[in-house]
């Protein structure tokens, strides 16, 4: 391929440049079509199903009919409850990891150990969540044990997201600070978090459709198939809009479609909501930097 | 030390405007050290959160060991659990053989990752190097969606879609099987490997592809003789990565493998996964029980199989980041 | 030349980023009130012979400092308390920077951190440092802006006010009048004229007429190493006691 290629050559090349172009296009378009596909289809069968009874009202008659508020209530409450967990120890985490750790083999261990929270299995979450919180702590099958289960699981979401933001910030504003006398925890407090917000933000947003999407974490620890009363505190079982869709589409003969299908849309819809509330806030912030 | 110590001076400093200098402002010495402990208490605090990813990676393995040791220690057959294919739980005289487990586990897997990681890298290269601006905007936050769609939805779609569709197209009686998971694993394992894929590209410097252009290459020479090789260990583990969560994949093959335990001969054969396996069993066992205890093994197995894949990963990562 | 009483004294002080050696073997005693100039090529230690004054170094990764640092004939690197050590330094960093927040909040910064909260107070400290910096009639209509969208030398001048905000005793500037108009520069000069009376100063200037008109004494650094420290006048006169420093301030290197 040197400089002075024949035109033939030239023509070759020109040509495997073209098709290696459209190749990949089409690869991504057929990964970009199913997603369209799917949420076209969902949408197309599931809105049908919606309307305020359908979100506001009990499901009836062994779940073939009414609709599934108890299930949007218990999702909020378990993605509450595992929020109020995981996003103080994620972001303090994420604070100790790039503010006060140093390059060691102690900080690459966290590091690894944070990878691993990610990539274990959620199923061996679920497991963990047993054999820790409903067993041997007894906090039995309730909102807690799930949203502990879902907390832990949800956390290096949020370590992630808060870690890169906060090592956006210039060293040069750190320095300031000190130079001033402030202590290293009033530079992190006054300086450092105010300008990772967006960060902090974007992931406690992915850690909320994270939580509310996870199905396999909560089966076992707190989640139930049908419970005729919302859930008054964290000792309650509850119903969970991920589990009912399983519940709905597995374990029930004769639902309806549309109330299978709406569930599902309900679902997405959330999920989706909230990866877009994100995406807006993060490129709303980017643009409103202030350096 | 000759420093005063006045707390909110009387005297306006602005007074001595000019050339002087105020008196040092700060708080009495009891207030300071009362600061100094709060500063250390929440210091302390921090510190405890950063470890906590250590401490519950360990609490994790600790708890789920800790239901399983009873039997992996007591009369449990690891050889046959690994090599035997008679999974018969709840028989009166039950044997835990999961081979046939493992099996579907890793012909799931195995076909997923023939879909996606030529997808995947094919995208994460369309996305890196040959698409720019909005396009790319578009195109991150479509692949960020589909990593968004939650596993129990994406199951249901291999059973309300995907189903009818296969029986229609290879014409057999059952659609939920190994061709069924592992389409679905496929697209939920690609937006990993085309996020890590992009990283690993982008971590290639400028200076290569310049200087390639520079010499008359076309986009399609620079990213296939150089950047591919430059980028190798990064998109070996954006691979790696992807593998690890197909195989811990739970919910999705637990509805669209067709829940029958069976070492399949082809792509259209049920199976049921290590995963799908406890998620469906262990809702109906006593607490305690050996087959209560078999599936804590088994979930020791997955999570000893995705720290090594995991582990891998990083060390691969590490070696990329380094250059 | 032997300080009696020094306000500051290093003795063999060593400063290493893991392999590599930033200064080796300083010894140096500054006097109250003094207006020490420190010159040298870039890379030679100024700027870590400052912050190793007010510990900051500490928080570099692979840094590591020893050697004997006095404040009073007190060990710096004994003292339990570094942020009240910190606060009686004032720095000011080659670049400018201003913080991501408003004017006001910039100077009130130090004091608030301190535990001020009186409003009056932080308003008479505020004023006075940005009237000492030469920056308050440009900035006294918009106190409220922000730091960071200040001109480059409106943000240098406001890296001074926050240097004497927490009333120093000690001032570092490491060529504060990078970013400065020659102006502005001046009505600076001026201002560290009568800042003396209060304070020490180290002076890292490039500029050899800055040096002059300021310093009482200079030090030469030239790769890690303290080649002289003298009067002013004798360092860059004709006849300096180390043949290097003569080259290197009338331009034969660096």
């Amino acid at each position: 391929m040197g400089v002075f290629a024949t035109s033939a050559t030239a023509r070759r090349r020109h040509r495997t440049q073209k098709l290696a172009f459209v190749v990949l296009l089409g690869v991504t378009v057929l990964l970009i079509l199913p997603v369209l596909a799917i949420l076209g289809m969902l949408v197309y069968r599931g809105a049908p199903a919606l309307s305020l009874e359908f979100l506001f009202s009990e499901p009836v008659r062994g779940m073939t009919a009414g609709g599934i508020w108890p299930a949007i209530v218990g999702t909020m409450w378990l993605v509450g409850v595992s929020l109020a967990i995981s996003a103080p120890i994620g972001v303090l985490a994420a604070v100790y990891l790039n503010e006060y750790a140093g390059d060691t083999w102690y900080t690459r261990v966290i590091h690894l150990a944070i990878v691993n929270l990610a990539g274990v299995p959620s199923i061996v979450h679920a497991l963990f969540g047993v054999g820790a919180f409903v067993l041997f702590f007894e906090f039995g099958t309730s909102i807690l044990s799930a949203s502990l289960t879902l907390a832990i699981m949800t956390l290096p979401v949020i370590i992630a997201s808060t870690k890169e933001s906060l090592s956006a910030v210039p060293m040069s504003f750190r320095e300031a600070c000190w130079n001033v006398g402030a202590t290293r925890w009033q530079t992190i407090r006054h300086v450092v978090l105010p300008n990772s917000i967006a960060g902090i933000l974007t992931g406690v947003i992915l850690q909320v459709s994270r939580a509310a999407g996870e199905t396999a974490p909560i089966i076992f620890t707190g989640a139930a198939v049908f419970v005729p009363f919302l859930p008054s505190s964290v000792n309650d079982q509850t119903m969970a809009l991920s589990m009912h869709l399983f519940t709905l589409s597995t374990q029930v003969q004769n639902v309806p479609q549309e109330i299978t299908y709406g569930t599902a849309l309900v679902l997405v819809g959330l999920v989706v909501l909230i990866n877009g509330v994100s995406i807006v806030i993060r490129s709303r912030i980017r643009r409103r930097r202030k350096w | 030390m000759s420093r005063e110590e006045v707390e909110g001076a009387g005297a306006n400093p602005g007074a001595e405007l000019g050339t002087g200098l105020g008196p040092r402002l700060g708080r009495s010495p009891a207030r300071q050290r009362l600061h100094r402990a709060k500063e250390l208490l929440i210091e302390t605090v921090i510190r405890v959160c950063g470890v906590s990813a250590v401490i519950f990676v360990f609490g994790i393995f600790y708890f789920v060991f800790r239901e399983a040791a009873p039997l992996l220690f007591g009369g449990l057959d690891l050889g046959e659990l690994l090599t035997s294919g008679e999974w018969y739980p709840d028989s009166d005289n039950p044997r835990y053989g999961a081979f046939a487990l493992i099996a579907g586990t890793l012909a799931v897997t195995l076909l997923a990752m023939l879909i996606a990681v030529p997808l995947g890298l094919g995208a994460a290269i369309f996305v890196s190097e040959f698409s720019r601006g909005r396009t790319r905007e578009i195109l991150k936050i479509v692949i960020e969606l589909l990593a968004a769609i939650p596993s129990v939805v994406w199951g249901f779609i291999g059973l309300v879609i995907m189903n009818p569709l296969i029986i229609d197209l290879f014409d057999t009686p059952v659609g939920l099987n190994v061709l069924n998971g592992a389409i679905l694993l496929a697209l939920m394992s690609v937006p990993i490997i085309v996020s890590i894929g992009e990283d690993a590209l982008k971590a290639v410097p400028d200076t290569y592809r310049e200087a390639a252009e520079a010499m008359g290459a076309t986009r399609w020479q620079v990213t296939w003789r150089v950047l591919l090789p430059a980028a190798r260990n990064g998109l070996l583990a954006a691979v790696l990565l992807g593998v690890g969560r197909a195989v811990g994949e739970t919910m999705a093959v637990l509805m669209a493998t067709g829940h029958s335990v069976n070492v399949p001969d082809s792509p259209l054969d049920s199976v049921r996964t290590i995963t799908a396996t406890i998620a469906s069993e262990l809702g109906e066992t006593a607490q305690g029980s050996d087959h209560y205890r078999v599936l804590f093994v088994l979930g020791s197995l997955l999570f000893l199989i995705t720290f090594l894949v995991n582990l891998t990963a990083d060390l691969v990562i590490r070696g990329f980041k380094r250059r | 030349m032997v300080v009696q009483h020094p306000k500051i004294a290093f003795r063999d002080l060593k400063v290493r980023y893991g392999e590599k050696t930033a200064l080796e073997g300083i010894n140096l005693e500054v006097a109250k009130n003094e207006i020490l100039g420190i010159i040298g090529p870039a890379g030679s230690g100024k700027t870590s012979l400052l912050r190793v004054l007010n510990r900051t170094l500490q928080n570099t990764p692979g840094a590591k400092v020893t050697g004997d640092v006095r404040i009073d004939g007190e060990d710096i690197h004994r003292m339990r308390d570094v942020s009240g050590l910190r606060r009686r330094i004032g720095m000011v960093a080659p670049l400018p920077v201003g913080l991501p927040m408003s004017v006001y909040d910039n100077v009130a910064f130090a004091p608030r951190m301190a535990g001020v909260t009186d409003k009056k107070v932080l308003d008479g400290v505020v004023e006075r440092c940005l009237r000492q910096a030469a920056l308050w009639e440009e900035v006294e209509k918009r106190l409220g802006d922000l730091g960071t969208k200040l001109s480059g030398g409106q943000q240098q001048r406001l890296t001074i006010a926050r240097a004497l905000s927490h009333s120093p005793e000690i001032l570092c500037l490491d060529e504060f009048s990078i970013a400065i108009d020659p102006v502005t520069t001046m009505r600076i000069e001026e201002v560290l004229k009568e800042l003396r009376k209060h304070m020490t100063i180290f002076l890292v200037t490039n500029l050899v007429q800055q040096a002059r008109r300021l310093a009482d004494r200079t030090a030469f650094l030239l790769l890690g190493e303290l080649v002289e420290v003298g009067p002013t006048e004798e360092v860059f006169g004709r006849n300096p006691r180390d043949r290097r420093t003569f080259d290197y301030v009338h331009g034969i290197f660096g």
